[in-house]
């Protein structure tokens, strides 16, 4: 689980720092602890007497005041050093912004400045030192608190209902990165997974290029477009392009650009899928996508039909 | 010089024992309608180790769930109102009932008094606390709960705002928990006003504030913070019931609400409730430590204002459990900052103790083995306790496992251990009889390894970036193996307990009589009779230091010649 991203490095510089000077204080006094449970036990022979009575020093009470104050002093200001430079850091240019909104029970991005608006998998740009593109997050709430957290990138920030937040990360190696919703957000709180995909800049804008068009339009799957196009599925979901324009659930234009279903709860694939949307709690129990009841002429029409959303 | 008005306990006149031709109506009549200090204590104490059984198998199967990945042992609404019921009646029918259990039993005995100040309202207090764990539970069958899962709360015990919303929350699962807590928490707010009452006013004849034990002295910091803590905890309660039933919108974010001022009513409650629930647990320490030590506690002034200081700094913390709710970096670097001056005071105390026990002549009877563990547990929950308040080390581990670890730390490792320590201690005082040292090692032993494969373990499983709050987790995580670790330890700790239940009913009939003052102790409590007589005192004692049955013992060196 090694870091991979600048705040996260950051943070675990600290956190050895800060181990070592609490780990040293344990031994210290773990270690007269045991030293005196082991010397100042009761013999049998002395049971009768008692030790000699000390009820008190005023130096000593000063000394391991003052000691744990200058600890404090130094572990406060290096702490606040960090604060300040993960949080008040300044956004540069070039770097990306992206809205993440957390529903009950999956993430919705939104890239104001490409028009790309996809769920649950967060495709961002491999960064480096020499030329930084660093990624900042804006964290809103469609219903409930949840939090954002990938451990290797940064640490958690919450997403809160009329109380915008902001994060940033800064990757530096390529790679998947997984990570989950960290406020308890109701039933399904468990499977509020989150994959974040670190591009190099070349897959990252061939794959903003194709999430940029509208959905595929093939005639050959027009039967099942009709069907969730009928039903109830288009005032939940988006497919650009159709006349399903949902915010309710993901916006499925290119859904199978993702590799999982559900937030994270199943592969993508076509008998995944179908059986997703004949009875969702079968991978997910008490998410809210309702299972919708479909004859299996609609199922098979409207999973083909998904299935060419590339 | 040297004479002690104390008289020793063979010449208290005895009121007569009851008589054996007592009903068993008649009995239980005389517990429901006592207003003894003694008997409620004692009900506190059995109420709430009847739901730390209770508590403690929520506990267990939570970890049998938890013990393999996409385990099927619980579905997730079930395994969530586990663990919010798991949290909630730890802490308000477990923890608060039992330490102010002890309060009532030990404070009265222990400042020489008759009784607590009021006490009717003691017996109001605890029936209302009492009524509140009862309604909480019935939430499993009534309501929703009768149509299958159960109606209880399922909104962590933290209970954040929106969730708790008609929105999110439909049902009266949400309602019972804000109703039990308001009813329980007034039957503490009573209690918390009578300790007040009790030590302020009913001290004997010679015992001074400054000659006060530490025990009492405790119990009544905690008694003015729980005034100032469990407040605004009943206002937001209500406020979230006006959102609830009658169109406020305090925390209703789709009517532009605030979900924020929730936590900060929550945790200004909620982070001062964990002093209410350690000082005790100090208080206990602080008698366990020197008797068995053989020695006057160390610095006792220091001692004294640690306590009103820890209680004092621990209302500013609050904010440190709202790291990643994104405050503004100065607000963030504040709450660092507060959090880190508790530090010097718990310092101070583990300093004292250590040097209590520094050249003494050490007894290792049950009480003391469990204040032991707890000098080294509470040790490693301070330090944890530190690294959680480097903000930015708190954004990763921030509801991660390795929290949960800390709080138990905290909330196991220091109070559930010095409420054993408190239980083998004065279950003599309470019923005659010792409770058994054989069993009670087993108990010690057992529970002690538990514990540390648990929570031990836990700190990792937070490290490889487990949240809490998650019914199931996927198998290519890397938490398997610890996981399993964790539950076989929580299974451990459940014999345990279950090895002292059975030590506190076999005692209770055939432990070993154990006279006025088994441990050879200093304060008055063991100047009566075990269990002591109704009153407590014939005669009002008097004392000229903290340490009254060390100077009746000790004419030759009594404690007032050289105390400040």
């Amino acid at each position: 689980m090694a870091p991979t991203s600048t705040p996260a490095y950051e943070i675990k510089a600290l956190s050895f720092f800060v181990l070592s000077i609490t780990g040293s204080i344990f031994l210290v006094v773990a270690g007269l602890l045991t030293y005196s449970v082991i010397k100042y036990r009761a013999k049998q022979a002395d049971q009768l007497s008692e030790p000699a009575q000390i009820y008190g020093s005023t130096q000593i009470e000063l000394a391991w005041t003052v000691i744990p104050v200058l600890i404090v002093i130094v572990l406060f200001l290096t702490t606040a050093r960090l604060i300040f430079a993960i949080q008040d850091a300044p956004e540069p240019e070039p770097s990306l912004d992206v809205t993440v909104i957390g529903h009950q029970f999956w993430w919705e991005f939104r890239y104001p400045k490409l028009g790309i608006v996809t769920a649950n998998e967060l495709h961002v740009p491999l960064s480096s030192e020499q030329a930084p593109v660093p990624t900042y997050l804006t964290l809103l709430s469609a219903d409930v608190d949840h939090s954002f957290w990938v451990p290797q990138l940064a640490g958690k920030t919450d997403l809160i209902p009329n109380h915008p937040n902001a994060t940033w990360i800064n990757p530096l190696e390529p790679g998947l990165y997984v990570g989950q919703c960290a406020q308890f957000c109701g039933a399904q709180h468990a499977l509020m997974l989150l994959r974040v995909y670190v591009d190099d800049p070349d897959q990252f804008s061939a794959w903003a290029k194709n999430q940029q068009e509208p959905a595929v339009e093939d005639p050959g799957v027009a039967a099942g477009r009709r069907v969730f196009e009928t039903q109830a599925c288009m005032s939940c979901h988006t497919i650009r392009g159709t006349a399903a324009t949902g915010r309710f659930g993901p916006d499925l234009t290119h859904l199978m650009s993702r590799q999982t279903l559900a937030s994270g709860a199943a592969d993508n694939n076509v008998q995944t899928l179908k059986q997703w949307i004949q009875n969702p709690a079968s991978f997910k129990s008490a998410c809210l996508m309702p299972a919708m009841q479909l004859n299996d002429q609609q199922l098979d029409q409207v999973t083909d039909y998904l299935a060419t959303l590339r | 010089m040297g004479e002690n008005s104390l008289r020793l306990p063979g010449s208290i006149d005895l009121a007569p024992s009851r008589s054996f031709t007592e009903t068993f109506p008649e009995w239980l009549h005389e517990w429901v309608v006592t207003v003894d200090h003694k008997r409620l204590g004692m009900l506190y104490i059995v109420y709430a180790i009847f739901f730390l059984l209770v508590a403690g198998a929520e506990a267990v199967a939570i970890r049998i769930q938890l013990a393999f990945p996409g385990n099927h042992f619980l579905v997730a609404q079930a395994f969530n109102r586990f663990f919010t019921m798991h949290g909630t009646t730890m802490v308000f029918l477990v923890g608060m009932p039992i330490l102010f259990g002890f309060g009532n039993y030990v404070v009265p005995l222990q400042i020489g008094a008759r009784d607590m100040a009021y006490p009717r309202l003691n017996a109001f207090s605890f029936w209302l606390t009492a009524f509140g764990g009862l309604f909480l539970y019935y939430s499993f069958l009534g309501g929703g709960g009768l149509y299958g899962v159960g109606s209880a709360p399922d909104v962590g015990w933290w209970a954040y705002a929106p969730l708790t919303a008609k929105a999110f929350s439909p049902g009266h699962a949400t309602d019972y928990w804000a109703l039990a807590l308001i009813v329980s928490g007034f039957g503490t707010l009573g209690t918390a006003i009578n300790i007040i009452a009790t030590v302020v006013s009913m001290r004997c004849k010679g015992m001074t504030m400054m000659r006060l034990p530490l025990f009492s002295w405790l119990m009544l910091v905690v008694s003015g913070l729980t005034l100032i803590t469990i407040t605004p905890l009943t206002a937001a309660q209500i406020m979230l019931l006006i959102d609830r039933y009658l169109g406020g919108h305090f925390f209703d974010t789709q009517a532009g609400g605030s979900a924020v001022i929730w936590m900060h009513f929550f945790w200004i409650f909620g982070h001062p409730e964990v002093y209410v629930l350690v000082l005790p647990a100090f208080a206990i320490a602080n008698e366990v430590i020197p008797v068995f030590s053989r020695k006057a506690i160390f610095g006792y002034p220091a001692m004294v204002a640690a306590s009103v200081g820890i209680a004092f700094i621990s209302l500013s913390v609050w904010a440190h459990h709202m790291f990643t709710i994104g405050m503004t970096s100065v607000s963030n670097t504040f709450f660092v900052l507060s959090t880190m001056l508790v530090g010097i005071p718990t310092g101070i105390k583990i300093f004292n103790w250590l040097a209590t026990i520094w050249g003494g002549k050490i007894r290792f009877a049950t009480p003391m083995l469990f204040c032991t563990a707890f000098l080294y547990q509470f040790l490693i929950a301070g330090l944890t306790g530190i690294m959680l308040s480097v903000a930015p080390w708190n954004w990763q581990l921030h509801n991660s496992y390795f929290v949960i670890a800390h709080f138990h730390y905290v909330l196991v490792g220091a109070i559930v251990f010095c409420i054993f320590a408190g239980i083998y201690y004065w279950y003599p005082k309470a019923t005659g009889r010792m409770l058994n040292e054989k069993l009670g090692k087993w108990h010690f032993w057992l529970f002690l390894i538990g514990y540390h494969v648990t929570f031990d373990t836990m700190f990792f499983v937070g490290i490889l970036g487990m949240p809490r709050s998650i019914y199931t987790y996927e198998p290519n995580r890397g938490w398997n193996t610890l996981n399993l670790i964790v539950s076989a330890g929580g299974i451990i700790q459940a014999l345990a307990v279950l090895l002292f239940a059975v030590n506190l009913i076999w005692s209770y009939f055939r432990g070993q009589q154990a006279g006025n003052d088994p441990w050879d102790a200093w304060t008055l409590e063991w100047g009566t009779t075990s269990p002591p007589p109704p009153y407590n005192f014939a005669e009002d004692p008097i004392v000229r230091s903290r340490r009254p049955l060390w100077d009746l013992k000790h004419p030759e060196d009594p404690d007032w010649e050289y105390e400040g």
